[in-house]
C-alpha cells in the first residue's frame, strides 16, 4: 500500500491570489520616481563684485509676468536667442581676455567675454512661479546650447551627452577622468554665471 | 453509469494556471524595484511647472523636500486658499523652514551633511513672493543648493 503513505501535495492554487495581493499593496503605496529639475545655487551672503554694466544682462519679470530684457519688453520665446547673443558676444579687443571661440557680433557695448558675462534675473513678489521657471529654463538653455556647440567643436560630442555618459556609465577611472576633464573644459569656456538679485519691492 | 462521466475526446484541456504565480511575482518584483515608498502625503496642490534643461536628482538620501501650493480641497476650508508651505506632513510658516532644514540636516549622516540639496516642489500657480521668502530662509541656514523640481516638458506651457 505504498500509495497511502505518500504525502499529500500542498495546494498552490491560492498562491496567485497572495502574490496579487502583494502586488496591489506595492502598487498603491509606492510612486514611480519623477524627481528632476533645475539645479541652482543661491547666493551666499552679500558678496558685491564690481561688474561693468555692459557685462550685465538684466532680465526682470514684473507681476504681470511681462519680461523686460535690457530695458526692452520682449517675449519669453525670444529670450534664449538674446541671451546667447549676449554671452557669445566677445566684445573685448584682441589681447588679454580675448575670446577666440566666440561667434557673436563682437559689439564693444555688450559683454567682454563669456567669463565676465553675468545674467542677472530679478522678479517681483507677484511673479508667477511657472513663468519664473520658464525664464530660468531659457537662461540655462542658452548656456547649454553654447556648451553643446563648443563640446561638438572640441570633442565631437554634445555637452549634454558628455554629462549623461559621465553620470550613467560604469566606466574605468581613467575614462571617467578624461570625461570629467572634457566637461570641465567646456564648462570653463562658458561658465554659468546666473545671479538672482534681491527682489525689488512690488 | 459512472458518477464521473469520462471526458469526451474532443474537449479542450483546461489552460494550466500553474505559472500564474510566477508571472505575478515577476510583476511584483518589477514594481518593488522601480518604485519608492511614499513618505509623505501631499496636502497642497502640486502641479509642477515644465522645463527642458533639467537634471535628475540622483541620490534620494541627499535631498530635503519642501512643498508649496494652495491647500487641496479637503484642507482648504480649514487652511484657506492662500499658497502655503508644507514640511513633512503639516503646514508650516516661512519662519519654520530654517529650523526644519537644520533638523533634517542633523538626521543625515555626517558625510552627507554638506552635499544636501533642497528640492522645491512648488505648484506652478504659486507666486514668487513666497518662494523668495523660502530662499531667504535657506540662505540664512546656508542651504544653498536648491533644485526647482519640474516635470519634463515644453517650458512655454507654463505661460498659459
Amino acid at each position: 500500500m505504498s500509495k497511502n503513505r505518500e504525502l499529500p501535495e500542498v495546494n498552490a492554487g491560492s498562491m496567485a491570489d497572495i502574490a496579487f495581493l502583494l502586488l496591489i499593496f506595492f502598487l498603491v503605496t509606492t510612486t514611480i520616481e519623477t524627481d528632476a529639475g533645475l539645479n541652482r545655487m543661491l547666493p551666499s551672503g552679500s558678496d558685491r563684485a564690481d561688474v561693468k554694466e555692459k557685462n550685465l544682462f538684466r532680465v526682470s519679470l514684473n507681476s504681470n509676468d511681462e519680461l523686460l530684457v535690457e530695458d526692452e519688453l520682449i517675449e519669453i520665446q525670444d529670450l534664449r536667442e538674446k541671451a546667447i547673443a549676449f554671452l557669445d558676444n566677445g566684445g573685448i579687443a584682441e589681447g588679454d581676455g580675448y575670446c577666440s571661440y566666440c561667434k557673436g557680433e563682437r559689439d564693444a557695448k555688450s559683454s567682454d567675454n563669456p567669463q565676465k558675462a553675468i545674467l542677472s534675473l530679478s522678479n517681483t513678489r507677484g511673479t508667477n512661479y511657472g513663468v519664473y521657471v520658464a525664464v530660468q529654463n531659457e537662461l540655462v538653455g542658452a548656456y547649454n546650447e553654447l556648451r553643446d556647440r563648443e563640446a561638438l567643436r572640441l570633442y565631437n560630442i554634445l555637452y549634454t551627452d558628455l554629462l549623461t555618459a559621465y553620470n550613467t556609465s560604469e566606466l574605468l577611472n581613467a575614462d571617467k577622468r578624461v570625461l570629467k576633464e572634457q566637461i570641465e573644459t567646456v564648462r570653463n569656456l562658458f561658465p554659468q554665471k546666473l545671479s538672482e538679485a534681491e527682489i525689488t519691492a512690488n | 453509469m459512472s458518477k464521473f462521466a469520462k471526458k469526451k475526446d474532443g474537449e479542450l484541456p483546461a489552460v494550466s494556471t500553474a505559472s500564474l504565480p510566477d508571472i505575478v511575482f515577476m510583476l511584483l518584483f518589477f514594481f518593488m524595484t522601480v518604485t519608492v515608498m511614499k513618505d509623505s502625503s501631499i496636502m497642497v496642490e502640486n502641479t509642477l511647472p515644465n522645463a527642458t534643461e533639467i537634471k535628475k536628482l540622483e541620490k534620494k538620501d541627499r535631498v530635503i523636500y519642501i512643498f508649496a501650493g494652495k491647500p487641496t480641497k479637503e484642507y482648504s476650508n480649514v487652511y484657506g486658499t492662500e499658497t502655503r508651505i508644507q514640511l513633512n506632513d503639516k503646514f508650516a510658516s516661512v519662519e519654520e523652514v530654517g529650523s526644519y532644514i537644520l533638523a533634517e540636516r542633523a538626521k543625515k549622516p555626517q558625510e552627507l551633511q554638506n552635499v544636501l540639496t533642497t528640492a522645491l516642489k512648488v505648484d506652478k500657480e504659486a507666486n514668487m513672493g513666497l518662494i523668495s521668502d523660502i530662499k531667504q530662509e535657506l540662505r540664512k541656514v546656508n542651504a544653498l543648493k536648491v533644485n526647482y523640481t519640474t516635470f519634463e516638458g515644453d517650458a512655454f506651457n507654463n505661460l498659459q
